[in-house]
């Protein structure tokens, strides 16, 4: 085993370019920081919630672009230098022009939150799975949530909520992202 | 959870990526990063190089090659779970895909990095021990080894350091009758299995099974193949007692250790359990009653 290198001259700061809800951040950071701290602490998006901080719960989910598909990842397990040159769609960059989105509105409208702790991710984790399937059965819904942790609502009024977006989404013949 | 400080690479080829693996020895291969990110949180790995395979074209994809299916080392779980070809030709691993961890994790994880990773109880062994797959091995050379003989232990396979699993190649199911299934027995949605079996049927046209390739996942200190239950029905008619019968072979060959997921005499019995339901779905879907 090769002796290991002194800690200060390993992981030096390196500058990480992340596109965040259309407007490009920049940061020099540790490439051990992980993509959910660029995001609260570096670029002041706190939207974007740490839960269990192990890939548990969901709560740090955003959308990632992935050759031009937006995709749901957790946050927490992804670290800042692997999203350089990314784009990414958090919380914040879902309602336009003053406009909820239609799954913030249906959360809303179905009482799909109490606390409110696990709502960001839960809406991008809804949002990831309706692009995979735009009319989803109920149980396809809980399979598609079912990387997100809820400890108030026993996920009813989350279920109706993103049925009730899928529908309205669907019949506005508009992308889940546009 | 703050992992312990490393350095950072990331090559554009693989070439490079085998080049750092030499030089740099303390290194560990980043691909989807959802076994080895959470391992590098809890501190249980502290790697001083981390060597980040995502930006190196041309490892994602899944193939046909002449009667075999190609998967490259940066196939997602995701990519498998919603390929038109893998439900077509190897429909237990899209099956297999849909009930590993969720969405956001099947999105960035990758095939080939679970298998090589080489958690005891992951999904993937299971299928490629089942389907009889190559592991194609990229170090200073290429190498070709059996799935039965690439899982060592718990964590373990026969990868070196110095090399990377650049592809899995499986051959394709092919006869009269054939029937392919993966079963996973879980204490909650996306948890890793207490037990899973898939399992691979060709039948001839007289019903009598000509291949059986069964894998076993979660009961033993490294999945395995469970060779004397696929002893047991080649070369047979099969009926409710010749399954009975490789089931319990095949919870014979099990291992399995007391957890949170149960004792090791439950999991024994769910082993057995879970094999004949395995192989009676395997059966349905050759379209062969029993």
């Amino acid at each position: 085993m090769a002796v290991r290198k002194r800690v200060e001259e390993i992981g030096k700061k390196r500058p990480v370019t992340v596109e965040i809800n259309g407007q490009k951040y920049a940061f020099e950071v540790e490439p051990r920081l992980l993509l959910v701290h660029y995001i609260r602490e570096y670029a002041g998006l706190t939207g974007t919630h740490i839960g269990c901080d192990t890939t548990n719960c969901g709560a740090c989910t955003v959308l990632m672009d992935f050759n031009g598909k937006w995709k749901a990842i957790k946050s927490c397990t992804m670290f800042a230098v692997q999203a350089n040159g990314k784009r990414i769609i958090t919380i914040e960059g879902l309602a336009k022009d003053g406009e909820l989105h239609p799954l913030q509105k249906a959360f809303w409208e179905h009482h799909g939150l109490q606390c409110g702790y696990c709502t960001p991710g839960m809406i991008l984790a809804a949002a990831g799975y309706l692009m995979i399937n735009p009319n989803p059965t109920e149980m396809e819904v809980r399979h598609g949530i079912s990387g997100n942790l809820c400890r108030c609502t026993g996920y009813q009024n989350i279920v109706k909520a993103i049925l009730a977006a899928a529908e309205e989404i669907r019949s506005s013949g508009k992308p889940v992202i546009e | 959870m703050i992992p312990r400080k490393f350095e950072y690479l990331a090559p554009n080829t693989l070439a490079q990526a085998l080049n750092m693996l030499r030089k740099y020895r303390d290194a560990k291969i980043l691909s989807g990063g959802m076994s080895l990110i959470p391992m590098m949180k809890l501190r249980l790995v502290s790697p001083q190089y981390v060597i980040d395979i995502n930006n190196i074209k041309g490892l994602s994809y899944i193939k046909m090659v002449g009667k075999t299916i190609r998967i490259g080392a940066l196939t997602r779980h995701a990519d498998i779970e919603h390929s038109p070809l893998i439900r077509e030709k190897l429909p237990m691993l899209a099956e297999a895909a849909e009930v590993i961890a969720d969405q956001q994790v099947r999105n960035l994880g990758t095939f080939c990095g679970s298998l090589a990773h080489a958690d005891p109880a992951a999904d993937w062994p299971a299928n490629v021990l089942a389907l009889d797959a190559d592991m194609v091995i990229q170090g200073a050379g290429k190498r070709v080894v059996k799935a039965s003989k690439f899982f060592k232990g718990p964590f373990e396979t026969a990868l070196k350091p110095t090399e990377i699993l650049r592809e899995v190649s499986i051959p394709i199911p092919d006869g009269p009758k054939v029937g392919q299934a993966y079963l996973k027995f879980e204490r909650k949605a996306g948890d890793f299995a207490t037990v899973g079996v898939a399992s691979v049927l060709v039948l001839d046209k007289n019903n009598k099974i000509v291949r059986a390739g069964i894998g076993v996942t979660a009961v033993a200190p490294a999945p395995y193949k469970a060779v004397k239950a696929e002893q047991v029905l080649v070369g047979n008619v099969p009926s409710k007692e010749l399954v009975e019968e490789a089931a319990n072979a095949a919870a014979e060959m099990s291992d399995p250790s007391s957890d949170l997921r149960g004792s090791a005499e439950y999991k024994r019995e769910m082993t057995k359990v879970f094999t004949r339901r395995s192989l009676k779905k395997a059966l349905e879907r050759a379209g062969v009653s029993i």
